[in-house]
């Protein structure tokens, strides 16, 4: 379970979260709506510990564990993974490399043995296969010439591969296709179940309809503004922010 | 199986026979005395038993080094080093070595560990009495000529090259038994004056590689040598000469990944290579010296003039280098393209981290028609380090439908480090064609971050993204140099961030 608690948070000493509440009991899946600019990426870099964005109050927890006292790989390797709203180039470096380093890093941090080359291709084939994405993506620079669309399917294998236990999709949902948007759904899907929860970032109501969330929070100046059921981000859709938060 | 354990063992089991050259009983002195001088000269040729014409080359060499001033014009900068306070001449001797891996220093063995070298071999490495003595199972088929100091002690893999009636054996053995070949080559690529610490080279040189190739021979194995610098305060002047007779192939290795351990010490070789007609000569190095400690005390200075020749029609050269260590590398493997079609190619890696200074890069001399050059350059700095590259495109009048493609790209670590860029183009010939591209970047916090989200630390993550940096000269590399180039890299940059 995801515990958060009065997290504030600031970046270049300008102050973004202003006292987040939020729990995320495992097995469920819950949706952050928001404006532009609320701070839901900020949220999701502040749990995976990115650089620059400080946390000036509250705790994070996660299973028992404060994660804001790990390193990012730490948290990583406890079960965290980020699926990224704009996906990062690595140039020359080989997306079947990058991604078996990074699956043997974590199984490494958790005690388990490697898997070599072969074991590796023949699970990230599988995976592939399962979202439709085709094999010579494996071989060309971590996102390097991707299409947006392709870069955010990147970031779910990367997800089926490493198999968290807490996923933070952040809009991972914008520029991709219908199609698209359905693999990207089920692939999320196939992962729910006990051991897995996941906080969905998204601006439409329409992934939704995909990924039926357990709980959806609204996010607005830094703070959890109003949370609901599944009917809370139609009611989002068919009126905007300001009613709701008005009505809140 | 890194190519370097053939020769480690060879070298150690020499060592434990006592040296066989045996030194100790038919000359006096181990060492000549201190210092340069015409005497100096001859008693490294007597020594070696060297024939006249040779000792005659290497005086007028000497003659020639007297009237040179030091090159000051790179961009490195060093304490005037005292060329009457170093040794030119020592042989190997037995030194004492460590009884077992705990009196080993350990911070050598927390390297050796990163670079994946089992333990048996470490203890090879570290030179560990009696270590080495049973042969390894499923090595390589590299043949490996080792230069120990400056008496080159060991060959293998002869007779299956003898086979093919290929020549590979240490440049003072050739002079020996190919003396022919050797006074046709040697100097025709690198003249005793080229250069400063070319015309040091060519008189004191002690040993080195001479590989020669007969026509339409294609080398069954990759050829090489391991340079190891090992007795306090001796330079190292190897001279290695490499021909590749009509139709012919080759590819060789130098170097060695495991890093080397010495004080200050001066290190300047030269390499020949002459390609005739059809021919192609591949030559790979893994440099990893010292490169001095991380307030830049200590490390190798490595001044080194290769240079090759293309001479025949549609023959190639291949240069490529991954330099990570020398406190100070001063580097420009050149090719000299006569022959019409012929092709040079440069592909580099350099590190610089500390307190490191290199000054590399290439010179492309096109003379005949149609020749191509392409240059692929990786500069890598961090910490304090400071990275040059230098090069040369120079087109003859004659060389019609010449074409050079130069790439020089630049990654900045830290914001101490430094990057230059020096290219000289000089086109004679209107209908040649010379691209140039260069590039600086740094590693970006995005990146590093997403590397770290995604479970890699953070020198896990610098590590990989240099060796994506530099990928296009890694896969020049043969398979079993790659992969120790690989960590090796990573290793280089250890402290860079955080
Ligand atoms: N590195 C940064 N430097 C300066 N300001 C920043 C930085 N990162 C975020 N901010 C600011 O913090 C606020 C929240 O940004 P954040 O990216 O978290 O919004 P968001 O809710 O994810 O918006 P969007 O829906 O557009 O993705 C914005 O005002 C943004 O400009
Ligand atoms: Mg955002």
């Amino acid at each position: 379970m995801l515990k958060i608690e009065g997290l504030t948070a600031e970046v270049e000493g300008k102050q973004i979260l202003k006292g987040i509440d939020l729990e995320v009991p495992t097995g469920e899946v819950h949706a952050i709506m928001g404006p532009n600019g609320s701070g839901k990426s900020t949220l999701s870099y502040v749990l995976s510990g990115r650089e620059g964005y400080e946390v000036t109050g509250g705790t994070a927890t996660f299973n028992g564990q404060d994660i804001l006292a790990m390193e990012p790989e730490e948290r990583a390797a406890a079960g965290l993974f980020l699926a990224f709203q704009y996906p990062v180039e690595l140039p020359g470096v080989g997306n079947a490399t990058f991604l078996r380093t990074a699956l043997n890093a974590q199984r490494k941090a958790r005690g388990e043995s490697e898997l070599d080359a072969m074991q590796f291709l023949k699970l990230a084939r599988e995976r592939m296969k399962a979202l439709a994405m085709p094999e010579d993506m494996l071989k060309r620079g971590v996102n390097v010439g991707f299409s947006g669309g392709e870069k955010k399917r990147n970031e779910i294998l990367q997800m089926a591969l490493l198999k968290p236990s807490l996923a933070i999709l952040d809009e991972t949902d914008s520029g991709l296709d219908i199609d698209a948007l359905k693999i990207v759904a089920d692939g999320v899907n196939a992962m729910r179940g006990p051991g897995f929860s996941a906080l969905v970032i998204t601006h439409y109501q329409r992934l939704l309809d995909y990924i039926v969330p357990d709980r959806v929070h609204v996010l607005m100046g830094g703070r959890i503004v109003k949370s609901g059921g599944p009917d809370l981000a139609k009611e989002l859709e068919a009126q905007g922010y300001a009613a709701v938060q008005a009505a809140a | 199986m890194p190519a370097v354990t053939e020769t480690i063992e060879t070298v150690q089991s020499v060592t434990e026979s006592g040296y066989k050259w045996g030194f100790e009983t038919d000359i006096e002195m181990e060492f000549a005395p201190k210092g340069l001088n015409e005497e100096i000269v001859r008693f490294i040729s007597a020594k070696k038993n060297e024939p006249e014409w040779l000792l005659e080359w290497r005086l007028r060499a000497f003659a020639a080094w007297k009237a040179m001033e030091e090159p000051r014009w790179a961009a490195v900068k060093y304490p005037p080093i005292d060329y009457q306070d170093s040794y030119y001449y020592a042989a190997p001797k037995q030194k004492k070595a460590p009884k077992s891996l705990d009196e080993v220093d350990p911070e050598l063995l927390r390297t050796y560990e990163k670079l994946g070298i089992p333990l048996r071999e470490q203890a090879i490495l570290a030179g560990v009495e009696g270590a080495g003595e049973t042969p390894a199972e499923g090595r390589m088929p590299v043949a490996v000529d080792a230069v120990f100091d400056s008496v080159s002690v060991a060959t293998t893999f002869k007779d299956r090259l003898e086979k093919e009636g290929i020549v590979f054996c240490s440049i003072s053995e050739a002079v020996q038994t190919h003396p022919e070949l050797v006074r046709k080559y040697l100097g025709t690529v690198v003249p005793q004056g080229d250069n400063f610490f070319a015309a040091l080279n060519s008189a004191v040189f002690t040993d080195g590689s001479f590989v020669y190739i007969p026509k339409g021979v294609r080398c069954p194995m990759e050829l090489s040598t391991y340079f190891r610098i090992n007795a306090k305060s001796t330079g190292q002047f190897e001279r290695t000469l490499i021909v590749a007779d009509e139709g012919s192939y080759v590819s060789y290795l130098e170097g060695c990944t495991a890093p080397m351990r010495d004080e200050n010490q001066l290190h300047a070789a030269v390499v020949e290579l002459v390609a005739m007609d059809d021919a192609t000569i591949k030559y790979s190095t893994v440099q990893n010296w010292y490169p001095g400690d991380a307030e830049g005390r200590g490390g190798i200075y490595n001044f080194v003039t290769k240079r090759g020749a293309c001479r025949g029609a549609r023959s190639k050269i291949s240069w490529t280098q991954v330099e990570t260590g020398s406190a100070i590398t001063w580097k420009y493997p050149s090719c000299i393209l006569q022959g019409e079609d012929s092709v040079g190619e440069f592909y580099s890696v350099a590190i610089t981290n500390n307190y490191q200074q290199a000054d590399t890069g290439t010179k492309m001399f096109h003379i005949g028609p149609r020749t191509k050059s392409t240059i692929v350059s990786k500069g890598i700095s961090a910490g304090h380090g400071q990275n040059t590259y230098r090069g040369l495109v120079r087109i003859g009048a004659k060389a019609h439908g010449a074409r050079n493609f130069t790439q020089c790209d630049s990654l900045l670590i830290g914001d101490l480090c430094g990057a230059h860029t020096v290219p000289y183009i000089e086109n004679r010939c209107l209908s040649a064609k010379v691209e140039h591209e260069a590039t600086t970047s740094r590693i970006a916090e995005d990146q590093l971050f997403y590397c770290r989200q995604r479970g890699l630390t953070e020198e896990e993550a610098v590590g990989l993204i240099v060796n994506g940096f530099c990928r296009e000269v890694l896969k020049e590399l043969p398979m079993e140099f790659a992969v120790e180039a690989q960590k090796l890299l990573q290793i280089s940059l250890e402290g860079s961030v955080g």
